[in-house]
Protein backbone atom coordinates (compact mmCIF):
# COMPACT_ATOMS: atom_id res chain seq x y z
CA UNK A 1 0.00 0.00 0.00
CA UNK A 2 1.09 3.58 -0.69
CA UNK A 3 0.16 4.79 2.77
CA UNK A 4 2.99 5.89 5.04
CA UNK A 5 2.74 4.75 8.36
CA UNK A 6 1.77 7.95 10.09
CA UNK A 7 -1.17 7.92 7.36
CA UNK A 8 -2.45 4.57 8.13
CA UNK A 9 -2.67 5.39 12.17
CA UNK A 10 -4.69 8.99 11.63
CA UNK A 11 -7.14 7.76 8.45
CA UNK A 12 -9.26 5.95 10.96
CA UNK A 13 -9.85 8.55 13.28
CA UNK A 14 -12.14 10.70 10.80
CA UNK A 15 -11.88 9.63 7.78
CA UNK A 16 -12.13 6.06 7.50
CA UNK A 17 -13.44 5.58 10.73
CA UNK A 18 -14.63 1.68 11.64
CA UNK A 19 -17.63 2.68 13.01
CA UNK A 20 -18.70 5.67 10.88
CA UNK A 21 -17.91 4.50 7.68
CA UNK A 22 -17.47 0.78 8.03
CA UNK A 23 -20.29 0.78 10.88
CA UNK A 24 -18.30 -1.75 12.88
CA UNK A 25 -18.40 -2.69 16.31
CA UNK A 26 -21.42 -1.66 17.23
CA UNK A 27 -22.47 -3.93 19.62
CA UNK A 28 -19.55 -3.12 22.08
CA UNK A 29 -20.01 0.21 21.36
CA UNK A 30 -24.00 0.31 22.60
CA UNK A 31 -22.80 -1.97 25.58
CA UNK A 32 -20.14 -0.14 27.52
CA UNK A 33 -20.62 3.47 26.74
CA UNK A 34 -22.67 3.98 30.07
CA UNK A 35 -19.77 4.88 31.70
CA UNK A 36 -16.53 6.94 30.62
CA UNK A 37 -13.94 4.67 32.30
CA UNK A 38 -15.82 1.33 31.32
CA UNK A 39 -15.56 3.08 27.39
CA UNK A 40 -11.83 4.32 28.02
CA UNK A 41 -10.69 0.37 28.97
CA UNK A 42 -12.94 -1.23 26.48
CA UNK A 43 -11.38 1.15 23.91
CA UNK A 44 -7.63 0.10 25.20
CA UNK A 45 -7.93 -3.45 25.16
CA UNK A 46 -9.71 -3.56 21.49
CA UNK A 47 -6.90 -1.29 20.47
CA UNK A 48 -4.52 -3.69 21.50
CA UNK A 49 -6.01 -6.90 20.49
CA UNK A 50 -6.87 -5.70 17.15
CA UNK A 51 -2.92 -4.85 16.80
CA UNK A 52 -1.58 -7.82 18.09
CA UNK A 53 -3.86 -10.09 16.01
CA UNK A 54 -2.84 -8.07 12.98
CA UNK A 55 0.65 -8.61 13.68
CA UNK A 56 0.05 -12.30 14.54
CA UNK A 57 -1.69 -12.89 11.08
CA UNK A 58 0.32 -10.67 9.43
CA UNK A 59 3.81 -12.06 10.60
CA UNK A 60 2.51 -15.97 9.37
CA UNK A 61 0.21 -14.67 6.65
CA UNK A 62 2.22 -16.89 3.92
CA UNK A 63 1.90 -19.59 6.17
CA UNK A 64 -2.12 -19.56 6.44
CA UNK A 65 -4.06 -21.92 4.21
CA UNK A 66 -6.37 -19.85 2.65
CA UNK A 67 -9.07 -22.64 3.06
CA UNK A 68 -8.86 -22.05 6.75
CA UNK A 69 -7.91 -18.42 7.20
CA UNK A 70 -10.88 -17.85 9.02
CA UNK A 71 -10.49 -19.68 11.79
CA UNK A 72 -7.18 -19.38 12.29
CA UNK A 73 -7.82 -16.01 12.39
CA UNK A 74 -10.49 -16.51 14.46
CA UNK A 75 -8.27 -18.64 16.99
CA UNK A 76 -5.57 -15.69 17.47
CA UNK A 77 -8.09 -13.07 18.33
CA UNK A 78 -9.66 -15.61 20.94
CA UNK A 79 -6.16 -16.52 22.44
CA UNK A 80 -5.81 -12.75 22.64
CA UNK A 81 -8.82 -11.67 23.97
CA UNK A 82 -8.43 -14.50 27.02
CA UNK A 83 -5.17 -13.65 27.76
CA UNK A 84 -6.51 -9.89 28.14
CA UNK A 85 -9.31 -11.10 30.08
CA UNK A 86 -6.82 -12.91 32.31
CA UNK A 87 -4.59 -10.15 33.04
CA UNK A 88 -7.33 -7.99 33.56
CA UNK A 89 -9.00 -9.85 36.40
CA UNK A 90 -5.44 -10.30 37.60
CA UNK A 91 -4.44 -6.84 37.92
CA UNK A 92 -7.46 -4.16 37.33
CA UNK A 93 -10.13 -6.71 39.10
CA UNK A 94 -12.50 -3.27 39.85
CA UNK A 95 -12.09 -2.28 36.19
CA UNK A 96 -12.50 -6.22 34.92
CA UNK A 97 -15.97 -6.46 37.12
CA UNK A 98 -17.49 -3.53 35.48
CA UNK A 99 -16.90 -4.25 32.08
CA UNK A 100 -17.27 -8.50 32.56
CA UNK A 101 -18.49 -10.24 29.55
CA UNK A 102 -17.29 -7.56 27.46
CA UNK A 103 -14.21 -7.89 27.53
CA UNK A 104 -15.35 -11.31 26.34
CA UNK A 105 -17.20 -10.09 23.79
CA UNK A 106 -14.21 -8.67 21.60
CA UNK A 107 -13.72 -11.86 20.13
CA UNK A 108 -17.10 -11.03 18.03
CA UNK A 109 -16.05 -7.32 17.22
CA UNK A 110 -15.76 -6.93 13.53
CA UNK A 111 -13.60 -4.67 13.72
CA UNK A 112 -10.86 -7.07 14.93
CA UNK A 113 -11.43 -9.57 12.47
CA UNK A 114 -12.31 -7.28 9.75
CA UNK A 115 -8.73 -5.80 9.71
CA UNK A 116 -7.42 -9.35 9.93
CA UNK A 117 -8.72 -10.50 7.19
CA UNK A 118 -9.18 -7.00 5.00
CA UNK A 119 -5.47 -5.41 6.15
CA UNK A 120 -3.49 -7.71 7.71
CA UNK A 121 -3.47 -11.05 5.36
CA UNK A 122 -1.99 -8.37 2.27
CA UNK A 123 0.27 -6.27 4.02
CA UNK A 124 3.72 -6.84 6.28
CA UNK A 125 3.48 -6.89 9.85
CA UNK A 126 4.66 -3.08 10.90
CA UNK A 127 1.91 -1.68 8.86
CA UNK A 128 -0.75 -3.82 9.72
CA UNK A 129 0.27 -3.60 13.86
CA UNK A 130 0.02 0.24 13.03
CA UNK A 131 -3.20 0.05 10.95
CA UNK A 132 -4.41 -2.03 13.85
CA UNK A 133 -3.76 0.66 16.51
CA UNK A 134 -4.75 3.31 13.99
CA UNK A 135 -8.46 1.63 14.04
CA UNK A 136 -8.86 0.69 17.85
CA UNK A 137 -7.95 4.83 18.34
CA UNK A 138 -10.79 5.62 15.51
CA UNK A 139 -12.85 2.80 17.60
CA UNK A 140 -11.89 4.71 20.82
CA UNK A 141 -12.23 8.03 19.68
CA UNK A 142 -16.38 6.91 19.28
CA UNK A 143 -16.81 5.42 22.16
CA UNK A 144 -15.47 7.93 24.01
CA UNK A 145 -17.54 11.36 22.28
CA UNK A 146 -21.06 8.58 22.85
CA UNK A 147 -19.79 7.75 27.10
CA UNK A 148 -18.97 11.30 27.32
CA UNK A 149 -22.84 12.40 26.25
CA UNK A 150 -24.80 9.49 27.91
CA UNK A 151 -22.48 9.62 31.43
CA UNK A 152 -23.07 13.36 31.73
CA UNK A 153 -26.41 13.22 30.71
CA UNK A 154 -27.59 9.99 31.87
CA UNK A 155 -25.63 9.85 35.22
CA UNK A 156 -24.73 13.18 35.61
CA UNK A 157 -21.10 12.61 36.11
CA UNK A 158 -17.83 12.36 34.19
CA UNK A 159 -15.40 9.68 34.60
CA UNK A 160 -17.40 8.91 38.25
CA UNK A 161 -16.73 12.30 39.39
CA UNK A 162 -20.47 13.88 40.13
CA UNK A 163 -20.87 17.13 37.37
CA UNK A 164 -24.49 16.91 37.90
CA UNK A 165 -26.09 16.29 41.19
CA UNK A 166 -28.89 13.52 40.18
CA UNK A 167 -32.27 13.72 42.07
CA UNK A 168 -31.84 10.12 43.51
CA UNK A 169 -28.31 11.26 45.49
CA UNK A 170 -30.59 14.05 46.82
CA UNK A 171 -29.48 17.15 43.91
CA UNK A 172 -31.84 18.95 41.04
CA UNK A 173 -30.43 16.79 37.94
CA UNK A 174 -33.42 14.46 36.59
CA UNK A 175 -31.50 12.06 34.52
CA UNK A 176 -32.15 11.38 31.55
CA UNK A 177 -33.38 7.55 30.93
CA UNK A 178 -33.16 6.97 27.55
CA UNK A 179 -29.40 7.82 28.33
CA UNK A 180 -28.89 5.16 30.34
CA UNK A 181 -30.02 2.23 28.05
CA UNK A 182 -27.57 1.15 25.49
CA UNK A 183 -30.14 1.95 22.83
CA UNK A 184 -29.62 5.53 23.70
CA UNK A 185 -26.16 5.03 21.33
CA UNK A 186 -27.31 4.22 18.19
CA UNK A 187 -29.02 7.82 18.13
CA UNK A 188 -25.73 9.22 19.38
CA UNK A 189 -23.74 7.34 16.81
CA UNK A 190 -26.04 8.22 14.24
CA UNK A 191 -25.96 11.68 14.88
CA UNK A 192 -21.95 11.53 14.41
CA UNK A 193 -22.46 9.35 11.23
CA UNK A 194 -24.46 12.27 10.17
CA UNK A 195 -21.81 15.04 11.48
CA UNK A 196 -18.75 12.99 9.46
CA UNK A 197 -20.93 12.52 6.21
CA UNK A 198 -21.72 16.06 6.22
CA UNK A 199 -18.21 17.62 6.96
CA UNK A 200 -16.71 15.07 4.40
CA UNK A 201 -19.09 14.18 1.75
CA UNK A 202 -16.50 11.65 0.03
CA UNK A 203 -17.91 9.58 2.87
CA UNK A 204 -21.41 9.49 1.39
CA UNK A 205 -22.63 6.18 -0.33
CA UNK A 206 -24.37 6.85 -4.09
CA UNK A 207 -27.14 5.29 -4.55
CA UNK B 1 -0.81 -18.55 0.26
CA UNK B 2 -0.22 -21.77 -1.98
CA UNK B 3 -1.93 -24.40 -0.74
CA UNK B 4 1.40 -26.94 -1.11
CA UNK B 5 -0.56 -30.44 0.33
CA UNK B 6 -4.23 -31.53 1.07
CA UNK B 7 -3.08 -31.96 4.56
CA UNK B 8 -1.25 -28.43 4.84
CA UNK B 9 -4.56 -26.83 6.43
CA UNK B 10 -4.37 -29.65 8.96
CA UNK B 11 -0.89 -29.02 10.05
CA UNK B 12 -1.53 -25.23 10.15
CA UNK B 13 -4.37 -25.55 12.65
CA UNK B 14 -2.73 -28.11 14.50
CA UNK B 15 0.28 -26.29 15.24
CA UNK B 16 -1.98 -23.10 16.18
CA UNK B 17 -4.11 -24.98 18.09
CA UNK B 18 -1.45 -26.11 20.17
CA UNK B 19 0.41 -22.91 20.65
CA UNK B 20 -3.12 -20.95 21.44
CA UNK B 21 -3.86 -23.43 23.88
CA UNK B 22 -0.17 -23.38 25.70
CA UNK B 23 -0.52 -19.42 26.08
CA UNK B 24 -3.93 -19.95 27.42
CA UNK B 25 -3.42 -22.71 29.98
CA UNK B 26 -0.33 -20.65 30.60
CA UNK B 27 -2.06 -17.56 31.50
CA UNK B 28 -4.56 -19.26 33.30
CA UNK B 29 -2.93 -21.32 35.72
CA UNK B 30 -0.43 -18.42 35.96
CA UNK B 31 -2.57 -15.55 37.34
CA UNK B 32 -5.10 -17.72 39.23
CA UNK B 33 -3.33 -16.97 42.48
CA UNK B 34 -3.22 -13.27 41.81
CA UNK B 35 -6.99 -13.22 40.69
CA UNK B 36 -7.96 -15.62 43.81
CA UNK B 37 -6.61 -13.09 45.94
CA UNK B 38 -8.64 -10.53 44.57
CA UNK B 39 -11.91 -11.92 44.35
CA UNK B 40 -11.41 -13.29 48.30
CA UNK B 41 -10.31 -8.93 48.39
CA UNK B 42 -13.69 -7.64 46.84
CA UNK B 43 -15.62 -10.21 49.00
CA UNK B 44 -13.98 -9.08 52.23
CA UNK B 45 -14.38 -5.42 51.16
CA UNK B 46 -18.23 -5.48 50.68
CA UNK B 47 -18.56 -7.63 53.68
CA UNK B 48 -16.91 -4.83 55.41
CA UNK B 49 -19.13 -2.06 53.79
CA UNK B 50 -22.34 -4.14 54.91
CA UNK B 51 -21.27 -3.97 58.57
CA UNK B 52 -19.96 -0.33 57.40
CA UNK B 53 -16.52 -0.73 58.63
CA UNK B 54 -14.95 0.19 55.91
CA UNK B 55 -11.98 2.72 55.36
CA UNK B 56 -10.87 3.34 52.08
CA UNK B 57 -7.23 4.59 53.65
CA UNK B 58 -6.98 1.54 55.74
CA UNK B 59 -6.11 -1.94 54.42
CA UNK B 60 -8.91 -4.42 54.32
CA UNK B 61 -6.84 -7.11 55.57
CA UNK B 62 -6.01 -5.14 59.00
CA UNK B 63 -9.89 -4.18 59.04
CA UNK B 64 -10.96 -7.62 58.47
CA UNK B 65 -8.87 -9.05 61.87
CA UNK B 66 -11.50 -8.36 63.71
CA UNK B 67 -14.48 -10.71 62.13
CA UNK B 68 -14.65 -14.14 62.24
CA UNK B 69 -15.58 -16.82 59.74
CA UNK B 70 -18.05 -19.33 60.50
CA UNK B 71 -20.05 -22.14 59.24
CA UNK B 72 -23.87 -22.54 59.95
CA UNK B 73 -26.21 -25.55 58.89
CA UNK B 74 -28.92 -23.73 57.56
CA UNK B 75 -31.65 -26.39 58.51
CA UNK B 76 -30.55 -26.52 62.19
CA UNK B 77 -29.01 -23.17 62.40
CA UNK B 78 -25.78 -24.95 64.24
CA UNK B 79 -22.19 -23.59 64.05
CA UNK B 80 -20.28 -26.09 62.24
CA UNK B 81 -16.94 -26.81 63.73
CA UNK B 82 -14.06 -25.46 61.72
CA UNK B 83 -12.42 -29.31 61.19
CA UNK B 84 -15.95 -30.42 59.32
CA UNK B 85 -16.20 -27.68 57.09
CA UNK B 86 -13.23 -25.55 56.90
CA UNK B 87 -14.61 -21.93 57.15
CA UNK B 88 -11.67 -20.57 54.82
CA UNK B 89 -11.67 -23.02 51.68
CA UNK B 90 -15.91 -23.30 51.82
CA UNK B 91 -17.22 -22.66 48.27
CA UNK B 92 -20.81 -21.76 48.76
CA UNK B 93 -22.18 -21.97 45.50
CA UNK B 94 -20.53 -24.63 44.14
CA UNK B 95 -21.71 -26.26 47.68
CA UNK B 96 -24.87 -25.60 46.17
CA UNK B 97 -24.67 -27.22 43.09
CA UNK B 98 -23.22 -30.84 44.68
CA UNK B 99 -25.43 -33.51 45.10
CA UNK B 100 -24.27 -33.80 48.39
CA UNK B 101 -23.73 -30.65 49.89
CA UNK B 102 -26.91 -28.87 48.40
CA UNK B 103 -30.56 -29.76 47.52
CA UNK B 104 -33.03 -28.84 44.93
CA UNK B 105 -35.99 -26.14 46.08
CA UNK B 106 -38.77 -27.03 44.31
CA UNK B 107 -40.70 -24.27 43.02
CA UNK B 108 -43.00 -23.43 46.02
CA UNK B 109 -40.54 -22.44 48.44
CA UNK B 110 -38.21 -21.00 46.21
CA UNK B 111 -38.79 -17.32 46.79
CA UNK B 112 -36.02 -15.74 46.05
CA UNK B 113 -35.36 -18.46 42.64
CA UNK B 114 -31.72 -19.65 43.10
CA UNK B 115 -32.77 -22.87 42.30
CA UNK B 116 -30.43 -25.25 44.39
CA UNK B 117 -29.45 -24.82 48.45
CA UNK B 118 -26.52 -25.59 49.95
CA UNK B 119 -26.66 -26.91 53.37
CA UNK B 120 -23.88 -24.82 55.08
CA UNK B 121 -23.80 -21.07 54.47
CA UNK B 122 -20.80 -19.22 55.50
CA UNK B 123 -21.41 -16.37 58.39
CA UNK B 124 -19.21 -13.75 59.70
CA UNK B 125 -19.16 -12.41 63.26
CA UNK B 126 -18.21 -8.64 63.86
CA UNK B 127 -17.03 -8.65 67.28
CA UNK B 128 -15.72 -6.86 70.09
CA UNK B 129 -13.66 -8.80 72.27
CA UNK B 130 -16.11 -11.65 73.24
CA UNK B 131 -19.26 -10.00 72.42
CA UNK B 132 -21.01 -10.10 68.92
CA UNK B 133 -22.02 -7.34 67.59
CA UNK B 134 -23.46 -8.41 64.16
CA UNK B 135 -23.74 -10.82 61.99
CA UNK B 136 -23.07 -10.67 58.49
CA UNK B 137 -24.81 -13.01 56.09
CA UNK B 138 -24.60 -13.66 52.62
CA UNK B 139 -28.19 -13.60 50.58
CA UNK B 140 -28.31 -13.98 46.88
CA UNK B 141 -31.37 -14.22 44.57
CA UNK B 142 -32.88 -13.21 41.27
CA UNK B 143 -33.44 -9.86 39.79
CA UNK B 144 -34.96 -8.87 36.12
CA UNK B 145 -31.95 -10.33 34.62
CA UNK B 146 -29.65 -12.12 37.27
CA UNK B 147 -28.57 -12.90 40.44
CA UNK B 148 -27.96 -10.76 42.73
CA UNK B 149 -25.70 -11.30 45.49
CA UNK B 150 -25.50 -9.23 48.53
CA UNK B 151 -24.10 -9.18 52.20
CA UNK B 152 -26.74 -8.20 54.65
CA UNK B 153 -25.41 -7.19 58.48
CA UNK B 154 -27.66 -7.64 61.17
CA UNK B 155 -27.39 -6.14 64.83
CA UNK B 156 -26.69 -8.43 67.54
CA UNK B 157 -30.41 -8.13 68.74
CA UNK B 158 -31.31 -10.13 65.11
CA UNK B 159 -33.88 -7.89 64.25
CA UNK B 160 -32.22 -4.56 62.71
CA UNK B 161 -30.58 -4.42 60.02
CA UNK B 162 -26.93 -2.61 60.55
CA UNK B 163 -26.44 -2.26 56.55
CA UNK B 164 -26.50 -4.06 53.33
CA UNK B 165 -23.79 -4.61 50.09
CA UNK B 166 -25.05 -6.08 47.16
CA UNK B 167 -21.88 -6.47 44.99
CA UNK B 168 -22.67 -8.37 42.07
CA UNK B 169 -25.37 -8.55 39.54
CA UNK B 170 -25.89 -8.28 36.30
CA UNK B 171 -29.38 -5.58 36.28
CA UNK B 172 -29.97 -2.76 34.00
CA UNK B 173 -27.41 0.38 34.70
CA UNK B 174 -29.33 3.09 36.03
CA UNK B 175 -32.82 1.41 36.62
CA UNK B 176 -32.33 -2.47 38.57
CA UNK B 177 -28.35 -1.42 38.41
CA UNK B 178 -29.04 1.11 41.58
CA UNK B 179 -29.19 -1.64 44.22
CA UNK B 180 -25.22 -0.70 44.31
CA UNK B 181 -26.39 2.83 45.43
CA UNK B 182 -25.09 3.85 48.12
CA UNK B 183 -28.07 6.44 49.07
CA UNK B 184 -30.35 3.67 48.61
CA UNK B 185 -28.51 1.38 50.81
CA UNK B 186 -28.51 3.54 53.23
CA UNK B 187 -32.24 3.58 53.66
CA UNK B 188 -31.68 0.01 54.95
CA UNK B 189 -29.73 0.99 57.99
CA UNK B 190 -32.48 0.44 61.19
CA UNK B 191 -35.18 -1.49 59.33
CA UNK B 192 -36.60 -4.61 61.17
CA UNK B 193 -36.53 -7.58 59.78
CA UNK B 194 -38.69 -9.82 61.86
CA UNK B 195 -42.47 -8.11 63.16
CA UNK B 196 -43.80 -8.62 66.34
CA UNK B 197 -45.24 -12.57 65.61
CA UNK B 198 -41.92 -13.44 64.33
CA UNK B 199 -42.76 -13.15 61.24
CA UNK B 200 -40.95 -11.55 58.35
CA UNK B 201 -42.16 -8.38 58.04
CA UNK B 202 -39.35 -6.45 56.04
CA UNK B 203 -40.49 -5.39 52.69
CA UNK B 204 -38.81 -3.39 49.85
CA UNK B 205 -42.10 -1.28 48.56
CA UNK B 206 -42.95 -0.24 45.14
CA UNK B 207 -42.44 3.77 44.98
CA UNK B 208 -41.90 5.66 48.71
CA UNK B 209 -42.12 3.35 51.80
CA UNK B 210 -43.74 4.86 54.60
CA UNK B 211 -42.86 7.57 56.67
CA UNK B 212 -44.34 6.84 60.42
CA UNK B 213 -46.89 4.70 61.51
CA UNK B 214 -45.82 1.09 62.20
CA UNK B 215 -44.85 0.01 58.57
CA UNK B 216 -42.06 2.61 58.32
CA UNK B 217 -39.75 0.45 60.69
CA UNK B 218 -40.25 -2.02 57.97
CA UNK B 219 -40.32 -0.63 54.57
CA UNK B 220 -37.64 0.11 52.28
CA UNK B 221 -38.06 2.68 49.05
CA UNK B 222 -38.44 0.51 45.85
CA UNK B 223 -35.94 1.63 43.12
CA UNK B 224 -38.27 3.82 40.42
CA UNK B 225 -38.09 2.17 37.12
CA UNK B 226 -37.42 -1.08 38.31
CA UNK B 227 -39.80 -2.65 39.56
CA UNK B 228 -39.04 -6.48 38.60
CA UNK B 229 -35.56 -5.99 40.56
CA UNK B 230 -37.39 -4.69 43.28
CA UNK B 231 -39.27 -7.27 43.51
CA UNK B 232 -36.61 -9.63 43.25
CA UNK B 233 -34.80 -7.85 46.14
CA UNK B 234 -38.35 -8.11 48.20
CA UNK B 235 -38.34 -12.07 47.73
CA UNK B 236 -34.94 -12.72 48.64
CA UNK B 237 -35.01 -11.03 52.00
CA UNK B 238 -38.29 -13.49 52.50
CA UNK B 239 -36.50 -16.42 51.71
CA UNK B 240 -32.83 -15.92 53.56
CA UNK B 241 -34.36 -14.31 56.58
CA UNK B 242 -37.50 -17.23 56.50
CA UNK B 243 -37.38 -21.08 57.40
CA UNK B 244 -34.96 -21.99 54.67
CA UNK B 245 -32.90 -19.15 55.33
CA UNK B 246 -31.55 -17.94 58.37
CA UNK B 247 -34.31 -18.16 60.52
CA UNK B 248 -32.95 -21.66 62.32
CA UNK B 249 -29.91 -19.58 63.09
CA UNK B 250 -31.56 -16.93 64.73
CA UNK B 251 -33.95 -19.08 66.78
CA UNK B 252 -30.45 -21.24 67.84
CA UNK B 253 -28.51 -18.09 68.64
CA UNK B 254 -31.37 -16.73 70.73
CA UNK B 255 -31.50 -19.77 73.00
CA UNK B 256 -27.93 -19.90 73.57
CA UNK B 257 -27.73 -16.22 74.86
CA UNK B 258 -25.77 -14.11 72.53
CA UNK B 259 -22.83 -13.78 74.34
CA UNK B 260 -22.08 -17.44 73.28
CA UNK B 261 -20.61 -16.80 69.67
Amino acid sequence: MAESNRELLTRSIFRRNPIALLVLGICSALAVTGQMATALVMAICVTLVTAFASLTISIVRFQIPSTVRIGIQIMVIATLVILVDQILKAFYFDLSKQLSIYVGLIITNCIVMGRAEGFAMSNPPLASFIDGIGNGIGYGFILIVVSFIRELFGSGSLLGVEILPLTTNGGWYLRNGLLILPASAFFLIALIIWVLRTIDPSQQESD
Amino acid sequence: MADASPLKPFYSVLVLAFVCSALVAGAVVGLQPLQEANRQLDRRKNILAAAGLYREDQPIERLFAGIETRVVELATGRYVPDDQVAPESYNQLKAALSADMGRSLDAGEDLARIRRLEKYSLVYLVKNGETVQQYILPVRGKGLWSTMFAYVAVDADLNRIRGVAFYEHGETPGLGGEVENSHWQELWQGKRIYDDSGEVGIRVVKGKAAENGVQAAYEIDGLSGASLTTQGVDRLLHFWFGDDGFKPFFRQLRQRGTSNG
